[in-house]
């Protein structure tokens, strides 16, 4: 896969950057407060960042639409939702824009934003988005419905109906699939035989690509070319980009039981962020100095966030049977 | 007014929906060239074209979903079920999406469709055409349940479904399909409202809480009563979730007595909530305990003529059942 950075600018790229860093610098902070009992439960998207980022980076938030997972901490804030708004979902806030504090956070949802809500059983969001893209086909408008998912979710029924129906019927979708390895604790070998799954694109007629997910213009080259074909009327496309699950499964998990730890040292020293960094310092974008600004800043935002969202208040308890139905 | 069996009303609901409002659409298996196994959906494809009325692949989870992405982009999908027993490879994406989409989203996305689905036995269809599941989907809170018994009630209840903001699972008993023709109304006047009782029979002994196919045979096993000078008043809910309860309970401050007649088997069925429902609410008019009379706790209806008699209700043991209620 050839790098391409044709299409984007030197204040896009950093921008992309920024928002990498807010990701993980969010997550981390999540981190902290829920082991100090603040915050009940958070899923990662540590190793997922550059790769989410770099995907909606190549999209038009505002236009497309976007079936995210709960993994997709980073493509949310690509998306367009702010630090504040996810530590708000995070605390299960009343001023959660995703769910008023109803759901848990990784299920992202705001119609202004074409971010469709997201729920917490797996893979249901990928023949929903196969919907989603007929819809937008009938519309013509030339919007494109972007899924994404883990490795794990290939393995329900919804990913081959998903994909079965948005192929026959050329829907402009593109469906992510975010490879880890690991669904909780089960390891890719017993997810997937073969080498993985951009090669059940086949099976349905349409292209399938692998990715590496720590190579930004990599996964953004795929992305946006998939998204041609899609706007053109050339249906979907499956895209498998290859990350690391740098963080446990969530807070609720401690992948030390189950994973090596030679492994995962391996791995926490990919970190593809650092990877990132030295790319854009390598080209001349970006200089250490500038970095580190840009993390302070970062801190400083990230510091604004927690403090705002931790001070907001709780949903009603006389909310609780609100939008059961229209009229209720 | 023409006359109409159950499923022509049912077709011309669909019709007039259609010619009305263009973002009405069909989609489900062999809706579109075949016009349905029931032919629900007779000449709707050459009248209103593929896109509208869409033949979708044999997988029940992606009609579903597919119908929920409709939705979510302002289509007023109109999925089809072929029997309401396939719509378990749905159940998912019924209950955990389409159902919660308003809740979980705080009231920022909505989710107006229809799910149309043949229900109940009688008809040789053995365990798998004959399910009655209405409890199932009447448990959750979101959906709206509907189960019209007359052609006039399958139309304007399923014109109102359509016009719906919410989801409505729309059960047709298929029995009834082609048991009896009577004057239909057309346009907007035939519509009529999700959640209203009708009292098909005026009596002063005991109520009898029916609906679907059991309106019928209560029909005739109110007459054998009759002929004893028992006078039965039948109550026919037309809805379920919600369920018109201050109808039933005015009966019964008259009567002092009732007995729910459903065609599923008596545990956990819906009929057992009515049940509960107005013990609690009537239990100072009440002479007679509440009772259910209901099909046995088999899995299912089986295949054989014998087998499937002594399954279905019919109106000698629903006779029986009333009698013991009016004679406590």
């Amino acid at each position: 896969m050839p790098t391409d950075d044709r299409t984007l600018t030197r204040e896009q790229v950093l921008d992309a950057y920024r928002t990498v860093l807010r990701a993980r610098t969010l997550d981390d902070r999540r981190f902290v407060l829920n082991r100090a009992g603040k915050l009940a439960f958070i899923i990662s998207p540590r190793g997922h960042e550059v790769a989410q980022v770099a995907a909606i980076t190549a999209l038009q938030p505002g236009r497309d639409r976007f079936c995210l997972y709960y993994r997709n901490f980073a493509a949310a804030l690509a998306c367009g939702f702010t630090p504040e708004e996810l530590m708000l979902s995070a605390f299960a806030r009343a001023a959660d824009p995703s769910s008023g504090g109803r759901q848990t956070p990784g299920n992202f949802g705001s119609r202004r934003r074409g971010v469709i809500i997201g729920s917490s059983t797996v893979g249901p969001q990928i023949p929903k988005a196969a919907g989603i893209g007929l819809a937008l086909k009938w519309k013509g408008e030339g919007a494109l419905c972007y899924v994404s998912f883990g490795e794990g979710a290939t393995s329900q029924g919804d990913f081959h109906e998903g994909l079965n129906f948005a192929a026959i019927h050329r829907c402009p979708v593109i469906f992510f699939c975010e490879n880890n390895r690991w669904a909780i604790s089960v390891p890719q070998p017993l997810q997937v035989a073969g080498p993985g799954v951009a090669e059940r694109a086949a099976g349905y007629g349409i292209p399938g690509v692998r990715v590496h997910g720590d190579d930004f213009f990599a996964v953004h080259l795929a992305v946006r070319q998939a998204a041609e074909r899609a706007r053109i009327g050339d249906g979907p496309t499956l895209i498998e980009a290859e990350v690391l699950r740098l963080q446990s499964h969530s807070t609720d998990d401690d992948q030390r039981a189950y994973r090596d730890a030679a492994e995962l040292a391996a791995e926490a020293a990919r970190d593809p962020i650092p990877r990132m960094r030295d790319m854009l310092i390598q080209r001349g974008w970006l200089t250490a100095e500038d970095d580190a600004g840009l993390r302070a800043e970062v801190d400083r935002e990230v510091e604004r966030a927690t403090e705002a969202a931790e001070a907001a208040a709780d949903p009603e308890p006389g909310s609780l049977g609100r939008h059961v139905y229209a009229d209720a | 007014m023409p006359e109409r069996n159950l499923v022509q009303a049912v077709r011309d609901a669909l019709y007039e929906e259609m010619e009305r409002d263009d973002r009405v659409c069909i989609l489900g298996e062999d809706v579109g060239r075949k016009g349905g196994v029931f032919k629900a959906t007779e000449g709707l494809q050459q009248r209103f074209g593929e896109q509208r009325v869409l033949d979708t692949p044999l997988a029940e989870s992606s009609i579903a979903a597919v119908a929920q992405g409709l939705a979510l982009e302002g289509f007023l999908p109109v999925a089809e079920m072929q029997f309401a027993d396939y719509s378990f490879p749905a159940f998912n994406q019924i209950v955990n999406e389409i159902a919660k989409v308003r809740y979980r989203s705080n009231g920022d996305f909505g989710c107006p469709l229809v799910i149309r689905a043949p229900t109940g036995g009688g008809v040789r269809g053995a365990l798998y055409h004959s399910q009655s599941p209405e409890a199932f989907y009447c448990h959750v809170p979101g959906l709206k349940v509907v189960l019209p018994s007359t052609p006039a009630d399958a139309k304007g209840l399923l014109k109102a479904a359509i016009r719906d903001p919410d989801p409505v699972i729309f059960l047709e008993p298929k029995k009834l399909y082609r048991a009896e023709r009577q004057e239909v109304g057309d346009g907007d006047a035939a519509v009529l409202p999700i959640g209203v009782a009708t009292v098909v029979r005026p009596g002063t002994d005991l109520t009898a809480v029916t609906y679907g196919f059991m309106r019928a045979v209560t029909i005739q096993a109110a007459s054998r009563l009759s002929a004893d000078g028992i006078e039965v008043e039948i109550i026919d809910l037309r809805s379920l979730r919600p369920w018109d309860v201050e109808s039933c309970v005015r009966s019964i401050e008259k009567t002092g007595r009732v007995a729910v007649v459903y065609e599923a088997n008596r545990t956990g069925g819906f009929g057992a909530e009515i049940a509960a429902e107005l013990a609690e609410r009537c239990f100072a008019s009440l002479d007679a305990p509440v009772s259910r009379i209901a099909s046995p706790d088999v899995p299912a209806m089986p295949f054989s003529p014998s087998l499937e008699h002594a399954f279905m209700l019919n109106p000698d043991k629903v006779a029986d059942g009333l009698r013991r209620v009016a004679r406590y």
